[in-house]
């Protein structure tokens, strides 16, 4: 009988190289990691850096050249009550949006992540992801004509006999407009509808991972429905709650495009970081406007964390 | 006369066409402590189900405590669980999981933080009130489970396979806990398990389940001695089911037959003879199967005394009072 050896022989190239791995792991790990931190730490945080830099500059009032010289006047200048009003604008535009979505998205993925099965999860899938597939534009346009005075919605009010309602609305100074698609409860709408996915998605995964057993011992040990719910499902899914919530209150903070289209031209922070760089040449406001919604991302987080909202993660 | 703790009365569950709980009739004495036996999918798991209010019986009436619960919700049902997976809140400390009965109730915080402290002392993990579940071990996490079950001192206990997951070592001395707990307690226990060692050593009643219904009730002496169907005698102990011809060949009648493997002695090959096929050693004793035409059949032979060669022919010998004839098929 012949002995089999103890070593197989390698056989080429990858044997080799799956040798050199398994006796340094480390030189894997950089392989891997090398290429997404060289483009997260350069690209990424370096553009980042740049603009930051930027925002510390300021502009010749007279020349309209960028004066490369350390200064905290272009902060100064977020203060004017022109611009503060843009900020404070945003910001209620984001919290009213983040608001509608996380009542409007927790029955829907409650309902996915707790009943539905089979096809009908399949459905709800297609259903929030669906809207995603589609151009950007093309859904804003397409709420431009809904919302517009010939529209859908001012016929179906005409014919309800809300149209009276509707139009008293309109007349509202502080939201109201000629017509929906000229008011800020215009974009609102708008931009409730386009970031809903982003807020029902991350939800429905933290309801999801909440296991059923635990709801059935709350409610064996005598508590209500909504006991239930406050005591156990929704400190379970608040992780999801505010990863969404970061997501629709980001992109309402960045958005340049809805208000453009949908609204009485109002502006918000986007807006004007699109036009301080572009039209006005301002580079440094525009990078001092792009660094408030960071300010105020990072204070909701310091927030969310003082709530308790990641203890369960 | 005092009422039974749990009654059924022709209750059923079915799913669809699936048959989980068939017509089930069944009564619970108050203070016992009652197993329901059965292999997965018997409808023991169901059965409980049905009990703690978190399925509805599409048939039949139950009854807690001489009281119709058919319309009444598990949240008012004085009736508390043991998980199988314990169900802790993970977000809570194991202080507020075991006072969370209490919480919902309104009991003011203090009381029900003292109680929650002696139940902990209860379950014998006193001071441990600060972690958090995940920083317990499996055991631990039952005794919580059981603590939190026990806060609204409830009439009857469910345990729902309390100590699958934990190994042999900790499970038997869980087993002695229980079952003196229950004691002290004079709460009934109703306790689901496959494992018929578990059931036999913790319970004063069982119930066997075999596809949706009860194949057999009584202490555990009377199923494991006198089993009524095959499927018991097979499930209970592993014991040797004789078809009508070999239990005649031996002695008895021409019906179904039981024998257990530790009534069994090997003898000479005499009238009825089989051959060795298989010896699996089990520590107090080895297990000896014999190959009887169709027939497997086994003997325990105490360790110490001689073993047989695999394919050796064999004979057997038995007290005769040990051949138990089945009423069922």
């Amino acid at each position: 009988m012949t002995e089999a050896p103890a070593i197989l022989p390698a056989r080429g190239a990858g044997d080799r190289l799956t040798a050199l791995f398994w006796r340094r792991p480390r030189v894997l790990l950089a392989l891997l990691l090398a290429p997404p931190l060289l483009w997260l730490g350069v690209v990424y945080l370096g553009s980042l850096v740049a603009l930051l830099l930027q925002s510390f500059y300021s502009i010749d009032e007279f020349s309209g050249i960028v004066k490369p010289e350390f200064t905290l006047k272009t902060y100064a200048e977020l203060l004017r009550a022109q611009n503060m009003d843009i900020i404070l604008r945003t910001l209620l535009m984001a919290v009213l949006v983040t608001a509608a979505s996380v009542v409007i998205a927790f029955p829907i993925a409650y309902y996915a992540a707790r009943f539905a099965r089979g096809r009908w999860k399949a459905v709800f899938y297609l259903g929030v992801m669906l809207p995603l597939w589609s151009s950007y534009l093309v859904k804003v346009y397409a709420w431009k004509l809904i919302l517009a005075r010939e529209g859908i919605l001012t016929w179906i009010a005409d014919h309800t006999g809300t149209g009276p309602l509707l139009a008293r609305a309109l007349e509202e100074q502080w939201f109201g407009g000629s017509s929906l698609s000229t008011s800020p409860v215009g974009t609102f709408l708008v931009f409730v509808y386009i970031w809903m996915p982003y807020m029902i998605l991350p939800m429905q995964a933290a309801l999801e991972r909440v296991p059923g057993s635990l709801l059935e011992a709350a409610s064996d040990l005598g508590a209500s429905r909504g006991q239930t719910f406050r005591t156990v499902v929704l400190p379970l899914a608040l992780p999801g709650v505010v990863a969404g919530s970061i997501f629709t209150f980001s992109l309402t903070l960045g958005d340049y495009i809805i208000p453009q289209i949908i609204g009485n031209s109002a502006r918000f922070i986007g807006l004007a970081v699109y036009q301080f760089q572009g039209t006005a040449g301002n580079l440094p406001l525009a990078a001092a406007f792009a660094v408030v919604p960071i300010a105020i991302m990072l204070v909701y987080l310091w927030i969310a964390k003082r709530m308790g909202a990641f203890d369960a993660l | 006369m005092t009422l039974p703790a749990v009654e059924f009365r022709s209750v059923s569950r079915h799913f669809g066409t699936v048959r989980a709980v068939d017509q089930v009739d069944l009564t619970i004495a108050e203070g016992a402590f009652f197993a329901m036996l059965g292999p997965s999918g018997s409808g023991k798991t169901t059965c409980l189900r049905l009990i703690s209010g978190f399925e509805k019986p599409t048939g039949g009436s139950i009854r807690i405590h001489g009281q119709d619960v058919s319309d009444v919700p598990p949240n008012r049902r004085n009736v508390n669980t043991v998980f199988q997976d314990y169900a802790l809140f993970p977000h809570m400390s194991v202080r507020d999981n075991v006072a969370y009965g209490l919480m919902v109730k309104g009991t003011p915080k203090r009381q029900r933080l003292d109680r929650a402290e002696d139940l902990l002392s209860l379950v014998k993990l006193p001071g441990y009130g600060d972690r958090k579940p995940g920083q317990l071990s499996g055991g631990q996490r039952q005794r919580v489970a059981l603590a939190r079950a026990l806060i609204n001192e409830p009439r009857v206990l469910l345990l729902d396979e309390p100590l699958g997951a934990l190994d042999l070592k900790l499970r038997e001395a869980m087993q002695d806990e229980l079952k003196a707990l229950q004691k002290r307690l004079g709460i009934t226990f109703v306790f689901v398990t496959h494992d018929q060692h578990e059931a036999l050593s913790m319970a004063d009643s069982l119930a066997v389940f075999n596809q949706g219904k009860i194949a057999q009730i009584g202490t555990p002496a009377e199923v494991y001695a006198r089993p009524k169907t095959r499927f018991v005698a097979d499930f209970v102990g592993s014991s040797n089911v004789l078809p009508p011809a070999l239990t005649q060949a031996l002695g008895g009648p021409a019906a179904w037959a039981s024998l257990r493997p530790e009534s069994v002695r090997l003898a000479a090959p005499g009238a009825v003879a089989g051959v060795v096929t298989a010896i699996r050693y089990l520590g107090a004793g080895s297990r000896v199967v014999l190959r009887m035409g169709e027939t497997e059949l086994a003997a325990l032979v105490p360790t110490g005394d001689a073993l047989p060669d695999i394919g050796t022919p064999c004979g057997i010998a038995f007290d005769p009072a040990a051949l138990h004839v089945m009423e069922g098929a």
